[in-house]
């Protein structure tokens, strides 16, 4: 399996020399990052060149990297005070903006049945307040429901998406529960009211948020991530224009 | 000329045959389905996020509770993503075990949706006679592990326990002869690997019932050939895994193409249908009973000869034993970590699919060294073949969005997560 994995990874990095390729070989799966601009170009090539022949999308997802790498409870020095419950309210609470532009990113896996391999496509959305990103809808019609999911729990928007609505959540639900910094507690809580015989939506107020176990980062490696990396791909050279 | 409009219909949350609660508005012109729009998310309990706040072993048990009617299969994705990310690999034995359990869930699985498509069908006593198998199944999952559906049995480096020696009995009586009782106790007189083969000496023969009542019968094609065809390109592109995909002519099965713990010395067969219709991916499913009930003997057999460890010896991530953990201070020391702390796992991330019965279970996990996985996505099997349904739908009968539903083997336990 390896060899060939191996071999994936270096046609793509002669058909995409843009794009990072990263094979990680602790776990043999190739992640490409390719650059918003070059995605859907990408995705067109992957799936229909017959070296790669990515037929099928197997999985979309977001991720929201603004906690990436915090920890709750700092392990490498003691402190006098101790740990301290539900200090916080979420990690990334203090510097909301330092994901900056490599905060959202979109997870594309994709399986290429001629050839019985898988790789990673990952494009990072940049823009944190309105993060856009190309959609795939046309290309792999599976791509449909998993991007709505993505818009519905990360806000992250999919260009000519042909029926970008929620999909998970209430109807009428705000916000976009997926997101580090939405709390894990939510942010509204609903009861019967008697008085206006109606269901309503008030704050919540019925429950503390906690943390019954901090969140300790101790494995060792945690210095070299896959993910985010530090410098963006570019886009190639001839590519559409930046939307 | 007078203006006619389509007719919008509102089916479900709260429909017997809408499998759980999925909410379906659809588009009528007659009685012929323009379009149909499956509204979902009314059992989204947001899993993920929550397996993002807690310690990795905290979460096996919500993964049950995904695919809630194939438990263990379910968990074998969560446990194969991190044991990668770890780097471990469990014992043999422990393997053997997972295997097994897969193939008990796959027939569990598909009992309950043949029983469940029978009824949506119109025939009631197919239901009935798998759910006399399915109780046999539930035992193996409560002798295993006390829960007869949410088991927690698969964990980071094995399984939680070994195989019981002894089968739970049904006691006396005022209700059952002796005799009986001697009968539903036969089976159970030796342990859980007994009772399991046992089960697969009769389990054919219950398949042969099952297709005597249906293979045939005029009333079962009648509903179900022809009706929702997809194309071989057309699943391909759709995302279609698991027999959606088979059934539409693709041979294309994880344990086969990308066998993962024991599969590689395991002799089966792949079924795969031809016309991609409701009708073929009923006879693959039915095959693929017959299919898991071999590979469940072959596990029998491996497990009755080769006995030794269930579980990794590496204290980081596995528990101690009680015993040890009360009487050694380094033991205790592990326990406590383990159980307060949890283990860390080395940052990186890692996609791991099983074949789940109701096709590719995928887990793509993102661990930035912490205790907790930083991002956890379940690819439920059963969420391409949702969205596919309009398309499926287009242009039949109202009474063939039922069989569609029912042929998708949606569960919204994993759909809406």
């Amino acid at each position: 399996m390896s060899e060939a994995i191996k071999q994936l990874a270096e046609r793509l990095r002669s058909r995409f020399p843009g794009a990072a390729v990263q094979h990680d070989e602790r776990v043999d799966q190739i992640t490409v990052v390719v650059h918003r601009a070059a995605l859907r170009e990408t995705a067109l090539m992957l799936r229909d060149a017959p070296e790669f022949a990515f037929r099928q999308l197997i999985d979309l997802c977001g991720v929201d990297y603004l906690a990436y790498g915090d920890d709750e409870w700092t392990t490498q020095r003691a402190t006098t005070r101790g740990f301290s419950r539900g200090v916080r309210r979420y990690a990334g609470e203090q510097d909301p903006d330092r994901g900056d532009p490599h905060r959202f990113a979109v997870v594309y896996h994709l399986l290429s049945l001629d050839h019985n391999q898988r790789l990673r496509l990952r494009v990072f959305a940049e823009d944190t307040d309105f993060p856009v990103v190309a959609s795939v809808v046309d290309i792999w019609p599976a791509a449909d429901w998993f991007e709505r999911e993505a818009f519905d729990l990360f806000g992250i928007h999919f260009e000519d998406h042909p029926d970008l609505r929620r999909l998970l959540t209430d109807y009428g639900f705000v916000g976009h529960p997926f997101r580090k910094d939405f709390p894990l507690i939510g942010n509204v809580e609903v009861r019967y009211d008697p008085d206006r015989g109606r269901v309503v939506y008030e704050p919540v107020t019925s429950i503390e948020p906690r943390v019954l176990v901090p969140k300790v980062i101790r494995a060792p490696g945690h210095e070299q991530p896959m993910a985010p990396p530090t410098e963006l791909p570019v886009a190639p050279p001839g590519g559409p224009a930046d939307a | 000329m007078p203006e006619i409009q389509n007719y919008t219909m509102n089916f479900g949350p709260q429909h017997p045959a809408a499998h759980g609660v999925l909410r379906l508005v659809l588009e009528l012109d007659g009685e012929v389905i323009q379009r149909a729009d499956p509204h979902v998310g009314l059992l989204h309990r947001a899993t993920e996020k929550l397996a993002e706040n807690k310690p990795f072993n905290q979460s096996i048990g919500y993964m049950d509770r995904l695919d809630y009617v194939s438990m263990m299969c379910n968990e074998h994705g969560y446990v194969l993503a991190i044991e990668k990310l770890l780097g471990i690999e469990p014992p043999l034995r422990a393997q053997y075990i997972r295997v097994m359990f897969d193939e008990i869930t796959r027939i569990l699985n598909h009992l309950m949706w043949l029983g469940a498509h029978g009824l949506d069908i119109g025939a009631m006593t197919v239901f009935l006679y798998c759910f006399r198998e399915r109780e046999a199944l539930m035992d193996c999952y409560e002798a295993v592990s006390g829960a007869r559906m949410h088991a927690t049995y698969y964990r980071p480096g094995g399984v939680a326990r070994e195989l019981p020696d002894y089968m739970p009995q049904y006691q006396p009586s005022p209700y059952r002869s002796k005799r009986e009782l001697e009968r539903m106790n036969a089976a159970r007189q030796g342990g859980l690997l007994d009772f399991i083969e046992a089960f697969t000496d009769s389990f054919p023969s219950r398949v042969d019932e099952y297709e005597t009542l249906l293979t045939d019968n005029r009333i079962w094609k009648q509903r179900l050939v022809g009706i929702g065809v997809v194309e071989p390109e057309r699943a391909i592109e759709l995302g279609f895994t698991g027999p959606m995909l088979r059934g539409s002519g693709v041979e294309w099965d994880l344990r086969k193409m990308q066998p993962y713990e024991v599969y590689d010395r395991l002799d089966f067969d792949i079924p795969v249908g031809v016309t991609g219709d409701c009708y073929d991916r009923y006879l693959v499913r039915v095959e693929e009973m017959r299919q898991s009930n071999r590979i469940i003997r072959q596990c029998v057999d491996w497990l009755r000869a080769n006995p030794g460890p269930v579980m990794l010896d590496n204290h980081k991530v596995t528990p101690p034993r009680r015993e040890e953990m009360k009487g050694d201070m380094e033991s205790l020391i592990h326990h406590f970590k383990l159980f307060t702390e949890g283990y860390s796992v080395p940052a990186g991330e890692v996609y791991a699919a099983v074949e789940a019965p109701k096709g590719e279970f995928g887990v793509y996990l993102i661990s930035d060294g912490a205790n907790k996985p930083y991002r956890l996505k379940v690819r439920p099997p059963g969420f391409p073949h949702l969205a596919a349904m309009d398309e499926m739908v287009r242009g039949h009968m109202l009474a063939d969005v039922v069989a569609v539903i029912s042929t998708l083997d949606v569960v919204f336990g994993e759909i809406d997560r």
